[in-house]
Order: C-alpha cells, then sequence, then structure tokens
C-alpha cells in the first residue's frame, strides 16, 4: 500500500497535500508538524499590522479542519528524531510512523548571529505564526521604540508595517543600502529614502554587538559603540533551509537538500520541496517556486512522474513606502545591468549578452512594468521535450 | 462589488478596479474570470481566493 509521509505543515506540505488530493482521493496521506498544524499565510506575518491582524486571525483552517478537508492524518506538536531511511520509517516523539514516499517540507530556520549580554536571548524573530504571536504580545503600543536587526527583505517588509502603524524603528545591519543582497543600489536607497521620510533611522554598515536591558527595555550596542535603547528588538538577519534531519539521514544536502527535477533527494524514496530543498540547483524560498513544485510533486506521487517546471517567477517585496518587485538573474549569468531611475522610481534591467531580457528590478511607479516584463522573460526552468 | 483575497500572499482582486495590466477591465465580476487564472503574485489558482469584504 502506498502511504505518502508528509514533513512538514507550512505552505509546501500542506500545497502538496492537496494538490494530490485533487489527483487521488484514496491514497493514505499523513503530515508530521513540530508546529500546531494551523494552515495560514506566511506571507502575512510581515504586513499583518496594516491588515490589523492578530495571530489567530491569519488562521485560514485548523489543523483539524485541515485533516478533515484532505483526509489526512496530522501529528501536531510531533517532533520527528531521525529518518530511517533503510526501514522506511521515521521516529519522532510520539512513535514511529512509515512511509512509501517521505518528503521533506520543513522549511528554514532564522540564522542567530553571535551577540554579547544580559538580554540577547530576548532577541525575537518571526518565521512562524507562533512567533508572531508572541511578537505581537510583547510588541508595546505605538510610539514604542522597535529596532530590527537585519535591513534585508523581511526587516524591510516588517520595518514598513510597524511605520505605518506609528512606530519608532531603527534597522541596523553592516549592508550599503537596504536589501543589498537582491537590489541594486539606486533601488536600495530610494527605499531607504522613502522609508526615511516615514521615519526611519538607519544604522548600516555596522552590526549590534551587544544587547543588554535597560530602564526603557533594551540597549543596543553596536559595533562603533553608539547605542540605541529600544522597546523590543527584531531580528532578521536571513534563513538558513532546515537541512539537519537530511544530513543526518546521509541524504545529499547542499544550499537545501539536494533534489532533481522530480524532486527527488540521493534517496529515491524521499522528496523535498519549498523552503528546505535545493531542487536543480535552486534554493527560491518564495511562494510561486514551492506552487510549481507541490504541482509536479503530486503527479510523481500519484504515479504520473513529472518533472518541475519554473516559469520567470518574479517576486513581490511588500514595501509600501516604495513598493518593489525583482526577477533577479541567474546567479553568475552573464550580462549587463541597465538602471534608470527617475521621480517616479527605478527600473533596473538585465539583459544577456545576445540582448535577451533576463532579470529586472522595478520600484516605485516601474512595478506596474512587472506583467508586461515578465512575459519577456526566459523561464527559470524550461520544459523538457 | 466585491474583493477577493488570496489565502496564501493577501493579493487582494478588486472587482471595481480589475486588472486592467492583465487584460482584466475595471468591474468585471469574479464570476466572469477564467477558472484557470491565477494569482498574479503568487499563481496560485482562482480556488484559492476567499471573499474578503462588500464594497457599497
Amino acid at each position: 500500500m502506498e502511504k505518502i509521509l508528509i514533513l512538514g505543515s507550512g505552505l509546501a506540505g500542506y500545497s502538496l497535500a492537496r494538490e494530490i488530493r485533487a489527483i487521488d482521493e484514496s491514497i493514505e496521506l499523513r503530515m508530521i508538524t513540530a508546529d500546531a498544524g494551523d494552515f495560514y499565510s506566511k506571507p502575512m506575518l510581515s504586513n499583518g499590522l496594516a491588515q490589523g491582524k492578530q495571530s489567530h486571525d491569519l488562521i485560514n483552517a485548523t489543523a483539524e479542519t485541515m485533516s478533515e478537508r484532505l483526509k489526512m492524518s496530522i501529528d501536531s506538536n510531533c517532533r520527528v528524531t531521525t529518518i530511517d531511511s533503510e526501514h522506511q520509517r521515521v521516529v519522532t516523539d510520539q512513535g514511529e510512523r512509515s512511509y512509501t514516499s517521505l518528503v521533506l517540507a520543513l522549511g528554514a530556520q532564522p540564522i542567530i548571529p553571535a551577540m554579547r549580554g544580559d538580554a540577547e536571548q530576548h532577541r525575537i524573530t518571526v518565521n512562524s505564526l507562533y512567533d508572531y504571536h508572541r511578537f505581537r504580545q510583547q510588541l508595546p503600543a505605538p510610539p514604542a521604540h522597535v529596532a530590527i536587526i537585519g535591513p534585508g527583505l523581511i526587516g524591510c517588509e516588517f520595518a514598513n508595517d510597524l511605520l505605518g502603524q506609528g512606530y519608532q524603528v531603527s534597522l541596523i545591519g553592516p549592508d550599503p543600502h537596504p536589501i543589498s543582497t537582491l537590489l541594486p543600489a539606486i533601488t536600495g536607497e530610494a527605499l531607504q529614502q522613502a522609508m526615511t521620510e516615514a521615519g526611519a533611522h538607519w544604522h548600516l554598515q555596522q552590526t549590534a554587538a551587544i544587547m543588554d536591558q535597560s530602564e526603557q527595555g533594551y540597549r543596543l550596542t553596536l559595533t562603533d559603540a553608539s547605542t540605541i535603547d529600544c522597546d523590543l528588538v527584531l531580528s532578521a538577519v536571513g534563513l538558513l533551509p532546515q537541512m539537519q534531519l537530511a544530513a543526518e539521514a546521509g541524504l545529499k544536502t547542499a544550499r537545501g537538500v539536494v533534489t532533481d527535477r522530480l524532486l527527488r533527494t540521493s534517496n529515491e524514496r524521499i522528496y523535498a520541496l519549498g523552503d528546505c530543498a535545493e531542487v536543480a540547483g535552486f534554493n527560491l524560498p518564495y511562494v510561486m517556486p514551492i506552487m510549481n513544485a507541490a504541482r509536479a510533486l503530486a503527479k510523481t506521487l500519484t504515479g504520473q512522474p513529472s518533472e518541475v517546471v519554473y516559469p520567470a517567477m518574479p517576486v513581490v517585496i511588500k514595501t509600501p513606502l516604495h513598493p518593489i518587485v525583482i526577477a533577479p538573474p541567474q546567479r553568475g549569468a552573464a550580462g549587463d545591468w541597465q538602471n534608470h531611475q527617475d521621480q517616479q522610481g527605478t527600473e533596473c534591467l538585465f539583459h544577456d549578452p545576445q540582448g535577451q531580457l533576463s532579470g529586472f528590478v522595478l520600484s516605485g511607479k516601474y512595478v506596474e512594468r512587472k506583467q508586461a516584463l515578465t512575459k519577456q522573460l526566459p523561464p527559470l526552468l524550461p520544459a523538457t521535450a | 462589488m466585491k474583493k477577493y483575497q488570496c489565502i496564501v500572499c493577501g493579493f487582494i482582486y478588486d472587482e471595481a478596479e480589475g486588472l486592467p495590466e492583465e487584460g482584466i477591465a475595471a468591474g468585471t465580476r469574479w464570476g466572469d474570470i477564467p477558472d484557470d487564472w491565477e494569482c498574479p503574485e503568487c499563481g496560485v489558482s482562482k480556488a484559492d481566493f476567499e471573499m474578503v469584504e462588500m464594497v457599497a
């Protein structure tokens, strides 16, 4: 009897279950999750304030409802300790579960850089619904001061959300400009200016070294010895794919659990998708790649092996103070950026040596060009003949 | 006129505004959008949207 076991109840795990059920109503499905297992919109965690959402408002369906809807057993609050691939079973703190196909949909975990100080363990990260619940509980009323360590995509989204509700916000990081790993300087600086006008304070090209308790709440000491007094410290330095279980089970890992285009790991009975996976060389922790991978894997697991196809998949950065959409060129791709800036925003286009558009960054009013430009982009992983 | 929200990414389709850049005219009813239409931000299917708001 086929028995599909999914580890993880995030968007990857639930999307796969839904896609499988759309094809096959009877195949045995089980999910194991360390969380409560409620289905929620993770992208909305970083703009929940503007939407007036408490953590429970973000739950689309409880684990119980999802279990009924998908005819799937769900082991909630259950931790997997070992994958025993030889005997096709996993060992958990609630007992053993067997499988014929195992799917790793484990997500990614926040990077917590080393810091000194008597309050460094009070840093908050928001990478799950439970984290968001804690964040909202600890967040005092505006105009409290929130320091955000990490001026990247998630840090800037949270900053924008907090600024919109009247909070004071400071952003700290070694980067020369915000979201420096994804944005050219002119776009990052345009975002920085828009957020500065809304009240953001920037402490760039330095890091937070010490976090102590203070009268107000916390005091951060930066590498240039300046200090920031604040009520809450949010850490948004980046995410690392969850690879430990896979590595311990002897699966190949790199920038994620390595899979081929069938989402199959180095063990033919074990698959991976979502933020924990490196699919045909790509680790793409965004919604669209997950939906595409889930559709392909659902077919594969129900008897119709299907390679994942990635169209061009632009990513919208939720910074309404200065909206941004990016479609990064492939790593190491040859070509040139042509960057344009005016009062409306920025438009940066990447062309390969043949003159083909192969990436873009749009901001401000230029985000309206997203649809038209996306049509010109080649697919990331085209269909094979 | 009604609004529909993508349960995955929070994108909102507003019937009053339509999506002119996708060829969906302002005022297009949700029911008149093809079933194979996908969320322009995250790619989920039309079935993954929920009505969120009535607009007078």
